[in-house]
């Protein structure tokens, strides 16, 4: 038997998914079909597992037993607990899109706050009513990636953002995904636009309500970065303790722009997120940097790709894992150099501490430079707190717990500082806070 | 009771005995030096006195105040009035002094059931120390002894000494590194804190130190046991002789 082409039960679950919610679905004619040629190439590829190159380290065939069905339309009471859970990930002055369950929800949400020269609308309408044009843009994607072609396939709602030109919004928008269903999945999909000149802050964060447990969450983030424009993208991963997060961001950087992106997992049993940065014109700022907080059996897998298509630009990655228990971390950070993408300089940095015996770090950095005259470099450290540290600050009062912690948050500080907005750092600072809480 | 009471104590490190029945008894009040040549296990004192894990005591034992000092955690000890002036500070990068400070003064509080110090009464008592020390403001703003010079490391250490008010202080070697001036200010700084109910071990290999900080007892360790005790006489002995005498003895 060919072992390639035989089917897990958890794909011929994920088969049932797709054929059970299509009706369920937006978007009729084109917008069907291009689900249905997705759904195929899904289905060509299977789930990810660890004969798959970029996919080694997180088998999804072995993390996610199941694929749960389509989570159904959140009903009020579940819109209340959604709304309950908010506070976990507020963000002050944050403008606010809500998704719970995949689906938008104007009444927790905020788009009015967001004053003049930003589009927002819902994926759903315009699949579902847009021109046809903009229906097919929506789900085009330049990866063959097969968790995105199941996203493309299964996506219901997400947010579609356009900021116009020279525009600088004043307050942060913020993405929040809440899940409220238990044993069931969610595939949403978000488009964020920013024009030339302009300026944002943009936040995606997922949280689960009170009660929910054991969902998926399929993510999809489109991003486009303008010429001269900033952003600054951060992303907080604060799931339920059995959840699957499956998340991927796709962007497209353009020249003399900044984009400083920031990801943090502080939850979930399996989480990934993949993010596939092009930078595209010349003369940009790339900083990705993030920290994943990870304890008991818990999954966590960044795994990013820089490809560098044009010269003059600069990339910066620092990534810390906090690893305790038997949780397991994953790096995997690919900086593409290509031939044209002279006087190119990028250094990625990745280090992982183990707080027990039996947490796992894996660490792949790698680097392919098709470019001579380039500055590039990367590096990968793991290892337990310094003993020494440890002493000296229990030689001053500090209990056991306390004085990891304070070493912790310094080395979690390392990442952290290089977020350019100071209140997104304190804001992040505080989640690390409230998970190293727990541990005490 | 002595404030201090180490009584024939074995210590081991990697199977290798160190300490070999070390006897000392300090009171509140006095000030203890300790002298003798390198390597004889003056830090290893002071590491078990501190609770350093890596250190095995096969024999004997340490009472504070009549308590049994070993069955306590580092920081239980430090709580209880027990302070180590490194030997060698080490450098904390990304924990800044200030928060440092404060985090460990008031941990040391809290387990004493005192209230922790507020913001303002915290700041205001750092600075009064820090100006008494000549230790300059920004030097709190950076990590704890990061990028600090090995005599800003030492004064360091006393700064944290006036700061916490331990009952008993062991210095280690608090002289090494500091130049003329600073060791006339620390030394000022540790005096400064000598009171009945106090005491202090000052481990020193120079005589020079004692001149500021004047011992009332004198002991010379040599190969992991004291081997004599006496009077500051002792030092000016020692400092003409060298410790050869002791090799035959210990
Ligand atoms: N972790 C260790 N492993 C092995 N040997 C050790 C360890 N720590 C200390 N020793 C040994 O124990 C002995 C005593 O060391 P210690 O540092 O206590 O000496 P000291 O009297 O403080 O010396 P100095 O005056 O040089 O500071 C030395 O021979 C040293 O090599
Ligand atoms: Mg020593």
């Amino acid at each position: 038997m060919n072992l390639v082409l035989a089917k897990t039960d958890t794909e011929r679950a994920v088969s049932n998914v797709f054929a059970t919610a299509r009706d369920r679905l937006p978007g009729a004619g084109e917008v069907a079909e291009a689900r249905r040629r997705a759904f195929e190439a899904y289905e060509r590829a299977g789930l990810p597992h660890r004969r798959i190159e970029e996919w080694k380290y997180t088998d999804l065939r072995a993390l996610m037993r199941e694929v749960a069905p389509l989570a159904g339309r959140p009903d009020a009471a579940a819109i209340t607990r959604a709304k309950a859970a908010l506070e976990l990930v507020a963000v002050d002055g944050a403008a606010k899109l809500v998704l719970v369950d995949g689906v938008f929800v104007p009444e927790l949400s905020g788009i009015a706050e967001l004053g003049a020269g930003i589009s927002v609308r819902t994926l759903r309408e315009i699949l579902e009513n847009g021109a046809n044009d903009a229906r097919s843009d929506l789900l085009l994607t330049s990866t063959t990636d097969a968790v995105i072609s199941l996203n493309t396939a299964m996506v219901t709602d997400g947010v579609v953002i356009s900021v116009a030109d020279g525009t600088a919004l004043s307050r942060p928008i913020q993405i929040v995904h809440v899940a409220t269903a238990s044993s069931a999945s969610a595939f949403t999909r978000s488009h964020v636009k920013l024009g030339k000149a302009a300026r944002a802050t943009f936040i995606e964060s997922f949280v689960a309500a009170e009660g929910a447990s054991a969902y998926q969450a399929n993510d999809a983030v489109i991003l486009w970065v303008g010429d001269g424009a900033e952003l600054s993208h951060l992303r907080v991963v604060a799931d339920a303790a059995d959840a699957v997060n499956i998340s991927s961001g796709i962007v497209t950087v353009g020249a003399k722009a900044k984009l400083n992106l920031f990801n943090m997992t502080r939850g979930g049993a399996v989480s990934r997120y993949q993010v596939f940065i092009t930078l595209a014109g010349e003369g940009s700022d790339l900083s990705v940097n993030g920290i994943n907080l990870l304890k008991d059996k818990q999954h966590g897998d960044t795994t990013l790709v820089v490809d560098h298509a044009v010269p003059h630009c600069t990339s910066r990655e620092n990534f810390r894992a906090v690893v305790d228990d038997r949780g397991h971390s994953v790096f995997q950070g690919r900086i593409i150099v290509r031939p044209d993408a002279q006087k190119t300089d990028g250094k990625m940095m990745t280090r992982a501490l183990l707080l027990s015996d039996e947490a796992e770090a894996d660490n792949k950095p790698e680097l392919e430079i098709f470019a001579d005259d380039v500055t590039c470099g990367h590096g990968a450290t793991s290892g337990a707190l310094d003993e020494s540290l440890l002493f000296y600050l229990r030689a001053r009062g500090l209990c056991e717990k306390d004085a990891q912690a304070l070493l912790i948050q310094a080395f979690l500080g390392e990442a952290i500082e290089e977020i350019a907005d100071e209140s997104l750092r304190e804001f992040v600072m505080a989640q690390a806070e409230r998970w190293l809480e727990v541990r005490r | 009771m002595a404030l201090l009471e180490v009584r024939d104590l074995h210590v081991r490190v990697e199977d290798r005995e160190i300490l070999h029945g070390l006897d000392l008894t300090v009171n509140a009040g006095e000030v203890h030096a300790i002298m003798g040549p390198n390597g004889s296990g003056k830090s290893t004192l002071s590491h078990v006195i501190a609770g350093k894990p890596g250190y095995e005591v096969t024999d004997g034992q340490i009472l504070f105040k009549g308590e049994d000092l070993l069955a306590m955690e580092p920081d239980e000890r430090a709580a209880k009035g027990v302070f180590l002036a490194f030997q060698y500070p080490v450098e904390i990068p990304g924990v800044a002094t200030m928060n440092f400070l404060r985090t460990a003064l008031n941990a040391q509080r809290k387990a004493r059931g005192e209230d922790e110090y507020s913001t303002p009464d915290f700041l205001k008592k750092v600075r009064e120390v820090a100006k008494s020390l000549n230790i300059p403001q920004d030097m709190l703003k950076r990590g704890v002894n990061v990028g600090f010079s090995g005599g800003e490391k030492k004064r360091n250490e006393v700064l944290q000494m006036a700061l916490f008010e331990p009952s008993l202080c062991i210095l280690d070697e608090m002289d090494s590194g500091l130049d003329i001036d600073a060791l006339r200010i620390a030394a000022d700084g540790v005096n400064a804190l000598r009171s009945p109910d106090r005491a202090m071990v000052v481990i020193t290999h120079y005589q020079r130190l004692l001149n500021y900080i004047v011992p009332d007892f004198v002991h010379v360790m040599s190969r992991g046991r004291v081997v004599k005790s006496g009077d500051k006489q002792l030092a000016l002995e020692l400092e003409a002789s060298g410790y050869a005498q002791f090799e035959d003895a210990a």
